[in-house]
């Protein structure tokens, strides 16, 4: 589903990514861990294609055709949801506005017919319950006065109702506290978690693998993969620290 | 017919940033007097928009008079003409309120304005102006607002907010509030603000399939709709934001 081959990515000149390898298959969730300055924002970044993060070599492909060719609202209509550490707030502009119109888009660049309100406010109602996010906060503007964990909330219901192939999550976790963790962990399993969808899951613990059980677990250190394993990796960087197992 | 009006220069404070070379033929004289009586309210929804019938100029003045606690509401978009230019003075009666939402969009060369002059004449009366600017090319967007509280008008509540966004490099606005207060217990606010689309937001609508164009279009919506935020009719505040959407649809 996503392949990424030899990735060489920097910013402003500075080189962050450097060949990183990786490919994720249909139905596998992969958590990617590391320290801080791994580049594990930028390989969230480069995939989601943020402008100022440049692809200096390498390819990714996305269900076969080449990522990288693709505008950053290309990917998203193609499968793509990139979950974000900081997600943004867009006063003036509501949830319900905000993620009725971005469906639609995807759904219009697919060739698929776009859901009139009644069916969209029903989909998003399913999709708040699932997160356990009142309702109510999606009428008010995008991420406007929201704390950090009903931003990651949020994050999750976007997910819902996009129902993407693919799902880059950068530190979703963080910011959450632990009936939070467990909700966002069970949501991301009840949206993600099928046969024809992939996961990339950027985390700095292991806390959220608790829920989230990956099928492979890499450690990403100075740009590229240096060590690749099942869900007891994580467990033994949690108790040893990266050093000591990636070195 | 008074041929003998002078034409303004941008010497004239109320002029300054104004297009005064497209004036050519314009009445100058042309005052529309709105006397709204004691405890009436007004309310209209102006715009400038492009049509058949559209000159080099387009100016609407208008002088209204409020008596004690009478209300006017003034809702307007200014989205053509090279010099597009809506001039508003209010006399504020007693316990009085005056409401101006107000859009200014263009391009090119354009300069849309606003030139209020807001005197509170009696104690007890509140008005408040929201204007928001929205331009690109080299079009200007201006606001120009005086407000005259006079030695008796207490208990005055007057607010005026601008906000200018710049869609390219090159366009400008400018916004020039004058407040002269002669009383002692009075409440003048303003502000003014100037800036560029907000790139992280357009990035985070891109990344949930928005393209740059509905993104761009969703963010200016959120904008000006500070304008219309006090225009309590539904039907009129979307048939507003149309008409300035469709300025924007129309030229990028």
């Amino acid at each position: 589903m996503l392949k990424i081959e030899n990735l060489h990515a920097e910013i402003d000149g500075t080189q962050i990514l450097n060949g990183l390898t990786l490919e994720v298959g249909a139905g596998e969730v992969h958590a990617i861990m590391g320290p801080n300055g791994a580049g594990k924002s930028t390989l969230a970044y480069v995939l989601g294609g943020r402008p100022g993060y440049e692809v200096t070599a390498g390819s990714v492909t996305f269900k076969g055709q080449d990522l990288l060719e693709l505008e950053p609202h290309e990917r998203a209509a193609a499968g793509m949801f990139l979950g974000f550490q900081y997600p943004v707030e867009i006063p003036g502009v509501s949830n319900v506005q905000f993620l009725r119109e971005a469906l639609n888009s995807q759904r219009k660049a697919r060739g698929e017919e776009p859901l009139t309100g009644g069916e969209f406010l029903k989909l998003a109602k399913d999709k708040a319950g699932l997160l356990k996010l009142d309702m109510d906060m999606l009428k008010r503007h995008v991420n406007v006065g929201f704390s950090g964990g009903e931003k990651k909330r949020a994050e999750m219901v976007q997910m819902g109702i996009l129902d993407p192939v693919l799902a880059v999550l950068d530190e979703t976790d963080s910011g959450l506290d632990i009936d939070a963790l467990r909700v966002v962990g069970e949501g991301i399993n009840a949206i993600m978690r099928a046969p024809d969808k992939g996961v990339l899951l950027i985390t700095h613990y292991q806390r959220l693998l608790d829920y989230v059980k990956p099928d492979y677990v890499h450690v990403l250190s100075k740009g590229r993969i240096v060590k690749t394993g099942d869900a007891d990796l994580a467990k033994r960087l949690e108790a040893e620290g990266y050093e000591a197992v990636a070195a | 017919m008074n041929a003998t009006t002078t034409l303004p220069t941008r010497k004239d404070e109320a002029w300054r940033y104004s297009a005064v070379e497209a004036l050519d033929g314009v009445d100058l004289d042309a005052w529309r007097a709105i006397d709204v009586a004691a405890g009436e309210t007004f309310r209209e929804c102006l715009t400038i928009e492009d049509g058949p019938g559209t000159g080099a100029s387009e100016l609407r003045r208008l002088r209204v008079t409020l008596g004690a606690g009478a209300r006017c509401e003034l809702f307007a978009v200014i989205a053509a003409a090279e010099l597009g230019r809506i001039e508003v003075e209010v006399r504020l009666a007693e316990g009085a309120h005056f409401e101006l939402g107000g859009v200014t969009l263009g391009g090119r060369e354009t300069v849309r304005e606003f030139v209020t002059r807001v005197v509170h004449a009696e104690p007890g009366a509140t008005s408040n102006q929201v204007v928001r600017a929205v331009h690109w090319g080299r079009g200007t967007g201006n606001f120009l607002g005086n407000i005259d509280v006079v030695r008796d008008a207490q208990q005055t509540d007057a607010a005026q907010s601008f906000k200018g966004l710049l869609l390219e490099k090159g366009a400008s606005v400018n916004a020039v509030p004058q407040l002269e207060i002669f009383a002692d217990d009075v409440k003048c606010a303003h502000g003014a603000s100037v800036g560029q689309m907000d790139e992280m937001a357009r990035y985070y609508m891109a990344a949930r399939g928005l393209s740059p164009e509905l993104s761009r279009r969703l963010l200016v919506q959120a904008f000006i709709g500070d304008a219309f935020v006090a225009l309590d009719d539904e039907g009129e505040r979307e048939r507003m934001m149309a008409i300035a959407l469709a300025k924007l649809d129309k030229h990028l």
